[in-house]
């Protein structure tokens, strides 16, 4: 299982990456693995707000359907092109192909209290094994 | 059906799965493989080569004995005494009110010897059952669950696949026979049955002999592309291939005539059975709902319990659902009303549109198709 120390994460397996205001949102490895093959991903819409701990849309796979969270507060300033047409890259390259949206955070971009670190997500997913 | 520490039960390829790092699911009180790596590859792998799967947590319940054919006329909705030796069927046990207890395959060994498989979770309640309608015959009940380990290998690759490890001409191997065999020089209950809708055997073999079964078929199959199949795919499988799963399609409130297996309840065979008066008049009598294929026009799937609108109006409720990975699309089963079935079926209104699925409250459009999605080229 993967776990890029430089990321952020959160209790819900997405991962966060924070660059110049604007955070780029995915969903784990584990998270990924746990889902199966996934088959369709609902994303907010562009220009939307999304709220840190909130659910914001969907991951579908073979077998369930789990709720896709936004890690921060803000405004969606784009999402995946290529997910629709390719959901499995959530599967193969979760933290880098397999992104899904990015938000331009509130707050002037400091990074947001509450998320995790990669040791401290690594530490929460060994305890759900 | 779990151990007595509230665990789930092994099989005696459960470490095989581990050391594979199949993803392990507790399925009716067993530790099952769900997936090895993508079901969606496993699933394809059963359609164009071939699959092996663990199905050792199935009941086999043997029914023996000089009477044990009228036994089984009596307690089954089907006539396993019509069954000839080497042959087998598919079947049901319904409850006195003609509700589905279990479907099952009942294989006719010998004149007074046969082998009913049961699903795991029922497996219990079928062998009470049939314990208690035998009572009266000269006939035995026993459960045989742990004398038996249970692979699968299904695909179109699978009969040139086992061909060389086995004494069996498969060409004489019909399909819904069965053989005893030797098959990588362990003996092994060979039949021509399966759960997926391509050509494919299930071998009933000895626990301490599962492993290395595994292995040599694992090895034989290797250059045609067998991979292990989990759980995942099994029900994907059956799902295109219009089979019934107990507990969605088939349950206590359900006759086989609802699932549209009226053709598996012999009201005319000469014994009297458990359930007879309950299904002749559910049979004379119009149906409330009926079971169709949905065919989504959303990638979002329809799943159990969803319900089916037509022209806005809640008509039914989704039994089973999945993405379909030879289709492309989700597929769904559904209990729908009749006179919805026909109007959504074919015609204007059908064109037209009108039948949604709602999909935890959005309605996504479908269309009404007849079981089953897939069948395999002859």
């Amino acid at each position: 299982m993967t776990v890029p120390p430089e990321l952020h994460y959160t209790a819900e397996h997405e991962w966060v990456a924070i660059h110049d205001s604007v955070a780029l949102v995915g969903i784990t490895d584990h998270a990924q693995r746990a889902l199966g093959d996934v088959v369709f991903v609902s994303v907010p819409v562009t220009g939307s707000r999304v709220t840190a701990g909130e659910p914001c849309g969907e991951v579908e796979s073979t077998k369930s359907v789990s709720d896709l969270y936004s890690p921060v507060d803000g405004e969606v300033t784009e999402v995946n092109p290529e997910i629709d047409d390719d959901p499995g890259l959530v599967n193969s390259d979760p933290y880098g192909a397999g992104w899904l949206f990015k938000v331009r955070l509130d707050d002037g971009g400091e990074t947001p209290p509450g998320l995790l670190s990669a040791a401290e997500y690594t530490a929460i997913t060994k305890d759900e094994e | 059906m779990t151990d007595s520490a509230g665990q789930p039960r092994r099989t005696p390829l459960t470490h095989v799965h581990e050391h594979l790092g199949a993803a392990l699911t507790d399925f009716a009180g067993w530790l099952m493989p769900l997936r090895y790596g993508s079901e969606t590859a496993e699933h394809n792998a059963v359609r164009t080569a071939a699959g092996m799967f663990d199905l050792s947590h199935m009941g086999e319940i043997a029914v023996t004995g000089p009477a044990a054919a009228a036994a089984l006329d009596y307690a089954l909705v089907g006539e396993p005494s019509a069954l000839k030796p080497g042959k087998a069927r598919y079947t049901m046990i319904c409850a006195e009110n003609g509700g589905v207890l279990d479907d099952l395959i009942a294989y006719r060994l010998a004149d007074a010897e046969f082998l009913v498989v049961a699903n795991a979770a029922n497996t219990e309640v079928v062998i009470d059952a049939l314990t208690e309608r035998a009572a009266g015959f000269d006939a035995s009940v026993t459960d045989r669950t742990s004398d038996y380990a249970l692979i699968a290998v299904q695909g179109p690759r699978a009969a040139g696949i086992l061909a060389p490890l086995t004494d069996a001409n498969l060409a004489e191997v019909k399909y819904y026979a069965s053989y005893p065999a030797k098959v990588a020089g362990k003996p092994v209950l060979l039949a021509r049955t399966g759960y997926t809708g391509e050509d494919g055997f299930e071998l009933f073999a000895r626990p301490e002999d599962a492993e290395s079964l595994w292995a040599s078929l694992s090895v034989a199959g290797s250059g045609d592309g067998l991979i292990p199949a989990g759980l995942a795919a099994r029900d994907t499988l059956r799902l295109e291939a219009g089979m019934p799963l107990y507990g969605n399609e088939l349950g206590p409130d359900l006759t086989p005539y609802d699932a549209g297996l009226g053709r598996v309840v012999r009201l005319d065979k000469s014994s009297d059975f458990v359930g007879k008066a309950a299904l002749a008049a559910r049979a004379a009598a119009p149906a409330e709902h009926q079971l169709v294929g949905l065919v989504s026009q959303s990638r979002r799937v329809p799943r159990h319990g969803y319900g089916v609108l037509w022209n806005g109006e809640l008509s039914g409720s989704v039994t089973s659902g999945a993405p379909s990975p030879t289709l492309g699309v989700p597929i769904a089963m559904a209990y729908v009303r009749p006179d919805v079935a026909a109007a959504a079926g074919t015609g204007a209104a059908a064109e037209a549109g009108g039948l949604e699925v709602d999909v935890r409250g959005r309605p996504e459009p479908a269309t009404l198709v007849e079981l089953p999605f897939y069948r395999r080229q002859a």
